[in-house]
């Protein structure tokens, strides 16, 4: 089902996506990726202050291409969730309320996104092009000495993604390969 | 002997990088159009065509097809009847990668040690293979390498007495568990034989094969039809949402090998399969 909602969000709003929606996000979201991921973990190891407020936000797994003069950002596609399946579950139990990537995700992040009322989306790998162009503005705010790899607020509009993990724990990966698998395949 | 000077080298090399990135080969093109015709899936149709959509935008506005521009693969075939002056061949390739990540507006995605993990800011070094042929010309491939699927790759030391079988095996568990990571549609590149080094590099240059060429050999072109019906059949589809179209082409490379040993190497590409050919 297609639906347009603001972010960030509350945990009623992620309450009613479900695992198989397709969803046009509007509003503000942030980036970080690996080595965000890693600094803020170990921001938080240390007991101090994150870059970045948690509650009923958006983290997109993504670090963009540089952009061209006049242009918001480059391509901007999203990378594989699973490296940062370390570090998501205590963000999540800070509040984060949905993360934006492509691929599987471990037990211990969809026990956390159930836990939390949260939201797993996956935007389309290998479309940074045409998703880039849903952007529009970009800012770094944290980290600017990671290149790619700081943390980014990005003003989006229309931003399409679909709900892989839905708060209930469905997995849309593991639902809609079944649907399509052949016992011919033998594997 | 001809002699080529670097500088030409360096030249290639820039606007190859500049061009992989944002005009997929025109077999993957195809490729794609023709998947759009047979998924039965209707989210995978959709994610094949706003796939489509992603590669007409980045020729026309001129943004990366994929933010991950990859790590720089470069396969040069030198003839033995050339002689490279003006300065050392890898500097030459290495400010060719230099000036064309920067100059193309492309991401850094380099890190100096595999460990300690610095940017090195403008995407060297890159990673050649030589290797020598007749004549008097200098093949370049340039294939820049996304980690997304390059992560999901595998090698399997097989024994002889797995066999046909234990490839069939070997490529399907790594397609398996690459799934929705790899960004599918895949290619896979498949090396079979030599050594544990040599099997990976075949299943690399398998990758850079136009899609639609088989294998030469009989039983490994039909291992590849057989192996890509069975990839279809799993389900994973565009996205690894769900569909029949999981991967485009499997590619596969085999050399001799000891008679202790069955090196399987199988190296997935995502549907951003790129690789640029020049001849200089």
């Amino acid at each position: 089902m297609d639906k347009h909602i603001s972010v960030p969000f509350s945990g009623n709003t992620a309450a009613s996506l479900q695992a198989g929606d397709y969803v046009y996000l509007t509003g503000t979201i942030y980036t970080a990726r690996d080595a965000a991921h890693k600094r803020m973990y170990e921001a938080w190891e240390k007991k101090e202050k994150l870059p970045l407020e948690m509650e009923n936000n958006i983290i997109y797994y993504m670090g963009p291409s540089p952009a061209r003069p006049g242009r918001p950002i480059g391509s901007a596609g999203p990378t594989t969730a699973s490296r940062m399946d370390k570090y998501a579950p205590v963000l999540l139990d800070m509040g984060l309320k949905g993360m934006i990537g492509k691929g599987k995700r471990s037990g211990a992040v969809k026990e956390a996104v159930v836990r939390n009322g949260a939201v797993y989306f996956a935007a389309i790998g290998g479309a940074g092009a045409l998703l880039s162009r849903a952007i529009i503005s970009s800012e770094v705010i944290a980290y600017d000495d990671l290149g790619t790899e700081a943390i980014r607020k990005l003003e989006v509009k229309d931003f399409p993604v679909i709900v892989v993990m839905d708060a209930k724990g469905n997995d849309l990966y593991e639902t809609a390969i079944r649907e399509y698998h052949q016992e011919t395949c033998l594997f | 002997m001809r002699t080529l000077n670097v500088d030409k080298v360096t030249e290639a090399i820039k606007e190859m990088c500049i061009e992989a990135n944002h005009f997929l080969p025109e077999d993957m093109q195809c490729a794609m159009q023709g998947a759009i015709d047979t998924e039965k899936s209707v989210l995978g149709k959709q994610i094949l065509e706003q796939l489509c959509e992603n590669m007409e935008i980045a020729g026309k506005d001129m943004i990366p097809i994929c933010q991950d521009t990859g790590m720089a693969v470069v396969f040069m075939e030198i003839g033995q009847e050339v002689h490279f002056e003006g300065g050392f061949v890898e500097d030459a390739v290495n400010e060719g990668v230099r000036q064309g990540y920067r100059e193309g507006f492309l991401r850094k995605s380099v890190v100096n040690d595999p460990v300690l993990r610095e940017n090195t800011g403008d995407n060297t070094p890159a990673v050649i293979h030589y290797s020598m042929i007749p004549g008097d010309k200098v093949i370049i491939t340039v294939a820049p390498k996304g980690f997304g699927s390059e992560n999901m790759s595998r090698i399997f030391m097989l024994k002889p007495a797995d066999g046909i079988e234990g490839v069939k095996n070997a490529v399907l568990t790594a397609v398996k568990e690459a799934g929705p990571n790899a960004c599918p549609p895949m290619i896979v590149g498949v090396g079979i034989g030599g050594t544990f080094e040599k099997c990976a590099l075949m299943a690399k240059k398998a990758l850079t094969r136009s899609i639609g060429q088989h294998s030469e050999i009989r039983y490994v072109q039909e291992l590849e039809e057989e192996l890509l019906e069975r990839i279809n059949c799993s389900g994973i589809g565009p996205g690894g949402l769900g569909g029949t179209t999981t991967a485009l082409a499997v590619h596969i490379n085999t050399y001799p090998t000891h008679i202790a040993g069955l090196p399987v190497a199988v190296n997935i590409c995502c549907h951003v399969n790129r690789h640029v050919v020049r001849s200089l």
